[in-house]
């Protein structure tokens, strides 16, 4: 039912035993605790602006602070051009906003194990649930954030500096969030299981996300990229999801194409394989963290 | 009918000597996790049996090795054993949170485990959302903390603070909502470990009670305690066991009786060896514990018209204040006769409140015609009245008075009493 070295003989009876080698993955286990699921995304929601003052407006600060930065020093005085001649704030937000859930997610999953000793040490449960539910507990930051985008949207269009329209490609979004998530989760199994037992996880974090924003075409525009190089960056998930919603968003010429397949493939790689390592991993966590 | 729990050459090897190993540098780190599937690959090949390929100069122990025993439906199992004996990882195993290394378990049921309570509380979340929280991680549905929620508060006795932040709460206020949301589980199997050694004595009561309440209900329960009184109360058999190893089945009184008069000392008189001794005691090291007769022999059995001796011996490889060494006795069924420090005397706490590094040796003189006839347990503390305890194990020994000789004697029938004091009684015509 649960381990897989937990194998169902008659019903109710569960038979505990020492298990070798590689795990199925075991879904369906993840559903009997979804209930659990709920409650930790909720827990994480409840207890994340706790005794701020500023509270959930911290969903917001945070990219547009990111955008004015970014504005100034890279748009201003760097002057990177945008697709279209589209202003450059308005550009950057439309990156930072899938970017900010990325990273988010793949540091608060990243960090859940270790956040969780205790549960992990006195109860069981399927552990996939812990950096499952920090994972979906940024969406709703997401969705604040994604209120004030359309503020901005409606701001430049107002004074005439961008004509951004609603069109059917924003249904594309939902995709694009999905694969956001996939990834941030993928990664963050993989160093999350690394993160049990050798705490160096946590000092590589920080700069991980640095070198990935780089890597990603939050501050610039995939455009820059020399031709021959498009392939290997598109191996970047998040350069393909960033794309996207710009595309969707500012309908940039950065649609979905061979680019996008590649991207999306990579994030299926790595969530699948960060799900069987966990897994794989999953039975010492108790013994290791 | 088939055991409900049914255990089979189980056991469980932890790697000693882990901690340098497990938090290594980064370089080891990249270079390690780059050739791991290489050295796995070359384990597996040289090894296709066994999960983990000992390597050269790593040191494993066995916290558990060849257990053996069945739970019925409905029985209420005590594990008793000393620090370190493997109890926790047995029930660890049972709750499957950490996996054997040998051998298997066979589980008939639906298992809720309590190894500690209030897991996953979070202090910043009321006392509300906590207890669907914590419900959920229990195991248990939305549906069903709804329907208990009234019941769960009610028990608490936190009604009035319930959509208050638990890190408001008091830290028995936090214990009691913890535990009642825990004794609300409707497992068909129950472990649970140790969580009546925490709260203050009423608390303590209401749990025992609830677990009591639990055990006639017809559930299987597995019951983990230092608290012989506990455990003889709520079981009827109980398993010992001994560094890793399981070296009893039997009723209850029996294992208990075991478990106080085991240990690796003859009778009357228990020896610490260097590595029994916790860490943490440092500076004080307990040497030894004996019980001297009025001639100064090292006995087990008393006679109660007799003063007796129970001496402490041990050593300060530091000087320390406000040092004060204790005994507890406390009857086999685990309810204090007395507490007693060697300090308490006022004379005493002022010439030897503080003691330089050194041997030494407490005694105390119980008096004659005291206790009554029975069995009795003796404990010892050494600690720093609010500063500090260095050590502490409340089951030290055991011994058996015998009232021969005693007042009342002339009649045979057993007399109800802790203590068998001679009185003075006057009988006058009035």
């Amino acid at each position: 039912m649960a381990h897989a070295a937990i194998i169902k003989k008659e019903p109710n009876t569960i038979v505990i035993r020492p298990t070798k080698g590689w795990m199925a993955l075991n879904l369906y286990d993840l559903w009997l605790y979804r209930e659990l699921i709920y409650f930790m995304t909720w827990r994480d929601l409840k207890v994340r602006y706790k005794q701020t003052a500023l509270g959930v407006s911290w969903a917001v600060i945070q990219p547009f602070m990111n955008m004015v930065v970014f504005s100034i020093f890279f748009g201003g005085l760097a002057h990177i051009q945008t697709d279209n001649g589209i202003p450059y704030p308005i550009f950057s937000f439309v990156a930072l906003l899938p970017w900010t859930l990325f990273t988010n997610a793949l540091n608060n999953a990243s960090r859940s194990l270790v956040n969780h000793q205790n549960m992990i040490t006195k109860i069981y449960f399927p552990k996939l649930v812990l950096p499952l539910a920090s994972v979906l507990s940024g969406l709703v930051d997401f969705l604040i954030a994604f209120v004030v985008l359309i503020g901005i949207a409606l701001y430049y269009n107002l004074t005439g500096q961008a004509h951004i329209t609603i069109t059917a490609a924003l249904w594309t979004l939902i995709p694009f969030l999905l694969m956001t998530m996939m990834t941030a989760l993928g990664i963050a199994l993989w160093l999350s299981a690394l993160y049990v037992q050798y705490r160096d996880v946590g000092y590589i974090l920080p700069f991980l996300s640095d070198i990935l924003k780089f890597v990603s075409p939050v501050v610039y525009s995939t455009t820059m990229i020399p031709a021959k190089w498009q392939m290997i960056y598109a191996l970047n998930p998040m350069a393909g999801v960033i794309n996207g919603f710009r595309w969707a968003i500012l309908g940039t010429p950065t649609g979905p194409d061979t680019r996008l397949i590649i991207s999306a493939v990579v994030a299926l790689v790595i969530l699948v394989s960060g799900m069987i390592y966990f897994r794989r991993m999953e039975r010492t966590f108790a013994d290791t963290i | 009918m088939k055991p409900v729990i049914l255990v089979e050459n189980l056991g469980k090897r932890y790697r000693i000597g882990l901690a340098p190993q497990r938090y290594r540098t980064l370089s080891e780190n990249i270079s390690q996790a780059l050739s791991r599937p290489f050295r796995r690959a070359g384990a597996m090949i040289r090894r296709s049996v066994g999960r983990d390929v000992l390597q050269p100069g790593e040191e494993y122990i066995w916290a558990l090795q060849d257990i053996n025993f069945e739970v019925q439906h409905g029985q209420v199992l005590g594990i008793i054993g000393r620090n370190g004996a493997g109890k926790s990882t047995l029930l660890k195993i049972l709750s499957r949170i950490t996996e054997p290394t040998t051998g298997s378990v066979t589980i008939r049921g639906r298992v809720g485990s309590l190894l500690e309570v209030g897991t996953g509380f979070h202090p910043e979340l009321t006392g509300r959302e906590n207890i669907f929280l914590n419900g959920a991680i229990l195991g248990m549905r939305n549906a069903e903390i709804e329907r208990k929620f009234d019941e769960i508060v009610a028990f608490s006795e936190v009604e009035q603070f319930i959509d208050t932040p638990v890190k408001r709460y008091s830290s028995g206020m936090y214990l009691r909502l913890a535990f009642a949301v825990a004794a609300h589980l409707e497992p068909e199997i129950l472990v649970v470990d140790e969580v009546l050694a925490v709260g203050d004595a009423e608390f303590q009561k209401k749990c025992l009670g609830k677990m009591g309440d639990v055990a006639r209900e017809g559930r299987t329960v597995l019951f983990v305690s230092h608290n012989m009184s506990a455990v003889l109360r709520l079981t009827q058999e109980s398993i010992v066991l001994e560094k890793g190893k399981l070296v009893l089945i039997a009723p209850s009184s029996e294992a208990v009786d075991y478990y106080l008069s085991a240990g690796n000392s003859k009778a009357g008189e228990r020896i610490w060896d260097a590595d029994e001794v916790p860490t943490d005691a440092t500076p004080f090291r307990p040497i030894a514990l004996r019980l001297r007769d009025q001639k100064g022999g090292v006995v087990d059995i008393i006679r109660s018209v007799e003063p007796f001796t129970v001496e402490m011996e041990y050593s300060l490889s530091a000087p320390l204040t406000g040092l004060r060494i204790g005994i507890y006795l406390s009857t086999a069924r685990g309810e204090y006769v007395l507490t007693s420090f060697d300090t308490d005397d006022e004379h005493h706490f002022e010439n030897h409140s503080s003691r330089p590094a050194g041997h030494y040796v407490s005694r105390c003189t119980i008096p004659a015609d005291f206790l009554n006839s029975g069995r009795y347990t003796l404990g010892v503390n050494a600690s720093s009245y609010r500063v500090r305890r260095y050590f502490m194990d409340e089951q030290v020994l055991s011994f058996n008075v015998n009232t021969s000789g005693a007042p009342g004697m002339q009649w045979a029938e057993p007399r109800p009493g802790v203590l068998r004091p001679r009185l003075e009684w006057k009988i006058e015509p009035k």
